[in-house]
C-alpha cells in the first residue's frame, strides 16, 4: 500500500456529463428524451385543447353504426345497413385484392420486359428502354388518371353480345369487356369439390418433394432420376379425383341468351378494378424491369463462361448458374417492388375502386367527421401490411444471404 | 523448298494486291441489321412484331398530333374545325396554359414574378450542381431561398430579410464557437438564430410598410405546375438535412436515439404518402396551439417533407453501411472526435456513395406532389381534374392534357436522372 498509491479519486463533476466520453451519451440520451417528450406533450395538450374547443371527443364507436353507402365491388356481404367496420373490411380485401393482381402481372411484364431490354436485338431492346423510361418518369397518378380515362371510354354496350346473333362474339366463347366492366366466367363447386383442391394441394406437396429427392439422389448417388415425373405428378391426380367424382369444379360463362338488357352469371369485374389493375401492373413492370436487369447484369461474365467451359447446354447455364445468383439481387427489391403497390393501391380513390383509403379514409371520415380516428386506422393498416411484407423479406435475405466464414 | 520454288515460278509478284472489299453482306447496314434485327428466325419474328407495334402506334399517334387544332375556344369549335377527321384539340392547351402553369388564383399580373424565380433557380442549383462552377456563386444559392420567397409570395420583404438574419447570425455564432466544440457551435447558434427571429417577430409587423413592392399572394392562390415545382424543391432541400440526421441518428451506438430514429423511419415507410396528405389536410390541425391557423400549402409542406426525409434516411444509411469500416477507425486513429470525422472523413464519402439513390427519391418525391390534387388542391393534375375538364367548352379533352402533364413530368424527371448519372461518372474516383 505504500508503495503502490491508488488513482486519485475523481471527484463526480458536473462539466464530465458534457465533456467525459463515459458519461457524454447519457446526457445526449437524456437531453433527446426529455426533447421528444416535451414535443409530444405539447402536441397532446393541443390535441385535447381543440378537441374540447370542437366538442369532439376520441371514439371508435362509430364503426359499429350503419355505414349507409352502397360499394359495387366487394368480396363479401355488404349492404348500405352493414356497419362502418365491415365497409372498412371491404375496403381491406378490395387492396389486397388489387394488389395481388397487380404483383401477379408486374411481375410477368417487368420479367419480360428486363429480360427483353438486354436482349441482342437492337430494336426490341430499344423499344423496352422506351416503355421503361416512360413509365418510370411518369407520376403514378398520372398513369391510373389516363388508364382510367381509356377504360372508362372504351368497351361496348352489353347490347352488343346479347340475343341470337350479336354484334360482338364473346373472346374464348366466356369473356365479353363491355361498358359495365369485363364479363368473365365464374367457377362453380358442385359435391366433391373440396376433395378436388384438396386432391391438388397434396399434389402440389407431392411433386416438390419429388423434385428434392431427385436432387438429394443425385447429389448421394450420383444417380438421376427422371425429373419430368414432377408434371404428371402435379397435374394427373387433380384430374382423375375430377373425372371420378364427376366434375364438381367446372367453369360457367356469362349468359348472353337468359336477358334481353344484360348479360347474366358469370363473374364481373368493375371497369374501376381494371383500370387500377392494369395501370398499376404496367407501371410498376417498369420498375421491375430494371430490377430484373440489374440482377442479371449483376452476375459476373466469367460464370457463365466458367458454365459454357464445364460444357453447360445454355438452358443450363441460366438455370443452374446465373439464375441463381441473379434472384438473390432481385429478389429484395422486388419485395419492396411489392409494398409499392400495397402502398400505390391506395390512389384508387382516382378512378372510384372501393379500396380502405376509399371506403374507411373516403367516405366513413367524410360522414362521420371522425378524421383522427379514420386516418388512425389506415394507417395502422397499411403499417401492419408493410411490417409483414419486410418480416418476410428479412427471413428470404437471410436464407440466401452469401455463407462466409 | 522456297528456294526451289523461287527458281522455277517464271514470275512472282512484288507488291501485295490491295484487299479486295468485305462482301456486300458484312459491310454497312446489311451487316448492321443482321447482326442485330435478324441474327436468327426467333429474333426475326420478334422485329417484325415490333415494328408492327411502332407502326400501329404511330399510324394512330402522329395524324392525331399533326392534324391538331391549336386554335379554338371549346371543344365543340375543335370538332367543327375536324370536320370528322383525326386530330387532337390541342386548342385547350393554348387557351388554359397560364391555368396549366400557374393555376386558377394566382394574379395575372405577377406572373413574371414565379417565372423569374423558375429562372434564378438554374443559376441558384448551378454551382451546386456543376463543381467546376466558381464558388462564389454559392452566396446567391444561399440568398435564393428568401428572394424566391418574397418574389413568389410577395408581401414585405421584412420577413424574408429577418429569416435570412437569423441564418447570419446563427451562422457567425456557429463560427465563433465551433473552436471550443462542435455540439457548443451547433446549439449556440440555434439559440441565436431563434432569439434572432423571437425580437424580430415584435419589430417587423410595427415597422411594416402598408404599401409593399411585390403584392402579397395567399398561399391558397397557388397552382398549377408552379405548386408541383415548389413542393418539389422545397421538400427535397428540407429534406436532405433531416434525412442525414436521421440516418446518423439509425447508426448510433446510444440506444434511445437510435429507436426513435428507427420508430419513425420504419412508421413513415410503412404509410402511402396519400394518408400523409390525410394527416396534412384534416388531423394536423388539431395539433397545432388552438386558434392558430396554418395555411393548407404549409402543411402539406410539412407532412411531404417528413415523408421524404424518412426515404432520403434510409438512402444515406445505405451509403455509410457501404463504407468500409476502415475509414471509421482510420478517423477515430487521427484523434478525430465524433462531429469532426463524420463531417471532414465520413459523410462526404457515403454521400457520394448515395446520390443516385438520393436523386431516385427526389424524383419519385417530384412525382409525388401530383398527390395534392386529392385532398383538393390544384396543382397541375388537380387543376386539369378540376376546373378544366368540369369546364363546359373542354368536357373530353382527356388525352391532350393527360399527354402534356405527362410530357412536362417526364421532361423534369428524365433531365434529373441524366444529371445523376453524369455525376456518378463524374464522382467515379476509383480507377478501372
Amino acid at each position: 500500500m505504500a508503495t503502490l498509491t491508488d488513482p486519485p479519486q475523481e471527484s463526480f463533476q458536473l462539466s464530465m456529463l458534457l465533456n467525459d466520453t463515459r458519461y457524454r451519451s447519457y446526457t445526449f440520451q437524456f437531453i433527446a428524451l426529455i426533447v421528444l417528450i416535451a414535443i409530444m406533450a405539447y402536441l397532446m395538450s393541443n390535441l385535447f385543447a381543440n378537441l374540447r374547443a370542437a366538442g369532439l371527443n376520441i371514439s371508435y364507436g362509430f364503426l359499429t353504426d350503419p355505414a349507409g353507402y352502397d360499394i359495387n365491388q366487394r368480396l363479401i356481404e355488404y349492404d348500405s345497413q352493414s356497419t362502418h367496420l365491415r365497409a372498412a373490411l371491404v375496403g381491406i380485401l378490395n387492396t389486397l385484392l388489387v394488389a395481388s393482381m397487380a404483383c401477379v402481372t408486374a411481375t410477368i411484364l417487368g420479367v419480360i420486359a428486363g429480360v427483353l431490354r438486354l436482349s441482342k436485338n437492337w430494336l426490341v431492346s430499344k423499344l423496352m428502354a422506351f416503355y421503361v423510361e416512360a413509365f418510370r418518369n411518369v407520376p403514378v397518378f398520372i398513369w391510373i388518371l389516363m388508364i382510367g380515362t381509356f377504360v372508362t371510354l372504351s368497351g361496348d354496350a352489353p347490347k352488343a353480345f346479347l340475343g341470337e346473333n350479336p354484334s360482338r362474339e364473346m373472346f374464348l366463347g366466356g369473356f365479353a369487356f363491355t361498358n359495365r366492366g369485363l364479363y368473365m366466367p365464374a367457377v362453380t363447386a358442385g359435391a366433391g369439390a373440396g376433395i378436388v383442391v384438396l386432391v391438388f394441394l397434396a399434389s402440389i406437396v407431392a411433386a416438390f418433394w419429388w423434385r428434392s429427392h431427385v436432387k438429394k439422389t443425385l447429389f448421394k448417388t450420383g444417380k438421376l432420376l427422371p425429373a419430368w415425373v414432377f408434371w404428371p405428378i402435379l397435374i394427373v391426380p387433380a384430374i382423375l379425383a375430377q373425372l371420378v367424382l364427376g366434375s364438381p369444379l367446372g367453369l360457367i360463362a356469362p349468359d348472353t341468351m337468359a336477358n334481353r338488357f344484360n348479360i347474366q352469371g358469370g363473374l364481373l369485374l368493375g371497369k374501376p378494378l381494371i383500370a387500377l389493375w392494369l395501370a398499376l401492373s404496367v407501371y410498376t413492370g417498369a420498375f421491375i424491369a430494371e430490377n430484373v436487369r440489374a440482377g442479371i447484369q449483376a452476375v459476373n461474365r466469367g460464370q457463365t463462361e466458367a458454365a459454357a467451359s464445364l460444357g453447360l447446354r445454355p438452358g443450363r447455364i441460366m438455370n443452374l448458374v446465373v439464375l441463381p445468383q441473379a434472384l438473390r439481387v432481385i429478389i429484395p427489391p422486388l419485395i419492396s417492388q411489392y409494398l409499392n403497390i400495397t402502398k400505390n393501391s391506395s390512389l384508387a380513390i382516382a378512378v372510384g375502386y372501393a379500396d380502405i383509403t376509399a371506403t374507411l379514409g373516403g367516405i366513413t371520415l367524410n360522414q362521420t367527421g371522425r378524421a383522427i380516428e379514420c386516418v388512425l386506422l389506415l394507417m395502422l393498416f397499411y403499417l401492419t401490411i408493410s411490417l409483414l411484407i419486410s418480416a418476410v423479406m428479412n427471413v428470404y435475405n437471410k436464407s440466401v444471404s452469401l455463407k462466409e466464414r | 523448298m522456297s528456294d526451289t520454288h523461287a527458281q522455277s515460278v517464271a514470275f512472282v509478284r512484288e507488291t501485295q494486291i490491295p484487299p479486295s472489299d468485305p462482301p456486300s453482306s458484312q459491310t454497312g447496314a446489311v451487316k448492321w441489321m443482321h447482326e442485330n434485327l435478324f441474327s436468327s428466325w426467333f429474333y426475326g419474328l420478334l422485329t417484325l412484331l415490333s415494328l408492327y407495334v411502332i407502326y400501329v402506334v404511330l399510324a394512330g399517334f402522329l395524324p392525331w398530333l399533326f392534324n391538331g387544332v391549336w386554335q379554338a375556344s371549346s371543344i365543340r369549335e375543335c370538332r367543327e374545325v375536324l370536320d370528322g377527321a383525326t386530330g387532337g384539340c390541342f386548342a385547350v392547351l393554348t387557351e388554359r396554359w397560364n391555368q396549366l402553369l400557374f393555376g386558377i388564383a394566382y394574379p395575372q399580373d405577377s406572373y413574371w414574378r414565379p417565372l423569374l424565380a423558375f429562372v434564378l433557380l438554374f443559376i441558384a442549383a448551378a454551382p451546386v450542381l456543376f463543381a467546376m462552377l466558381p464558388r462564389q456563386m454559392l452566396l446567391f444559392t444561399a440568398i435564393y431561398p428568401f428572394l424566391a420567397f418574397w418574389l413568389i409570395w410577395g408581401g414585405t420583404i421584412l420577413w424574408p430579410l429577418l429569416a435570412l438574419a437569423g441564418f447570419i447570425v446563427g451562422y457567425v455564432v456557429f463560427g465563433r464557437l465551433v473552436k471550443q466544440s462542435f455540439a457548443y457551435g451547433f446549439f449556440g447558434a440555434i439559440v441565436a438564430a431563434m432569439i434572432t427571429w423571437w425580437i424580430g417577430g415584435f419589430i417587423v409587423p410595427a415597422i411594416a410598410p402598408e404599401q409593399t413592392l411585390l403584392s402579397a399572394v395567399p398561399s391558397r392562390d397557388m397552382g398549377g405546375f408552379m405548386l408541383n415545382m415548389i413542393l418539389g424543391t422545397v421538400c427535397v432541400s428540407l429534406s436532405l438535412p433531416i434525412g442525414i440526421v436521421l440516418a446518423l441518428g439509425r447508426q448510433s451506438s446510444m440506444p434511445i436515439i437510435k429507436w426513435i430514429c428507427v420508430v419513425y423511419i420504419e412508421f413513415i415507410r410503412g404509410v402511402p404518402l396519400i394518408t400523409l396528405l390525410f394527416v396534412a389536410s384534416v388531423v394536423l390541425a388539431y395539433f397545432f396551439p388552438p386558434g392558430s391557423n396554418l395555411d393548407l400549402v404549409l402543411r402539406v409542406i410539412i407532412m411531404i417533407t417528413m415523408f421524404s426525409s424518412a426515404y432520403i434516411a434510409e438512402v444515406i444509411r445505405g451509403g455509410l453501411a457501404a463504407l468500409p469500416r476502415g475509414q471509421y477507425e482510420a478517423a477515430d486513429s487521427l484523434g478525430l472526435d465524433y462531429p469532426q470525422a463524420m463531417r471532414l472523413i465520413v459523410l462526404p464519402q457515403a454521400l457520394k456513395i448515395s446520390i443516385p439513390g438520393i436523386v431516385n427519391v427526389a424524383v419519385g418525391l417530384f412525382k409525388d406532389t401530383t398527390l395534392v390534387s386529392v385532398i383538393s388542391m390544384f396543382d397541375l393534375v388537380g387543376a386539369i381534374r378540376g376546373p378544366i375538364l368540369a369546364a363546359t367548352e373542354w368536357n373530353g379533352v382527356y388525352w391532350e392534357l393527360w399527354l402534356f402533364a405527362a410530357l412536362l413530368f417526364f421532361i423534369v424527371c428524365y433531365g434529373i436522372s441524366q444529371y445523376s448519372q453524369w455525376l456518378e461518372r463524374q464522382l467515379a474516383t476509383d480507377h478501372r
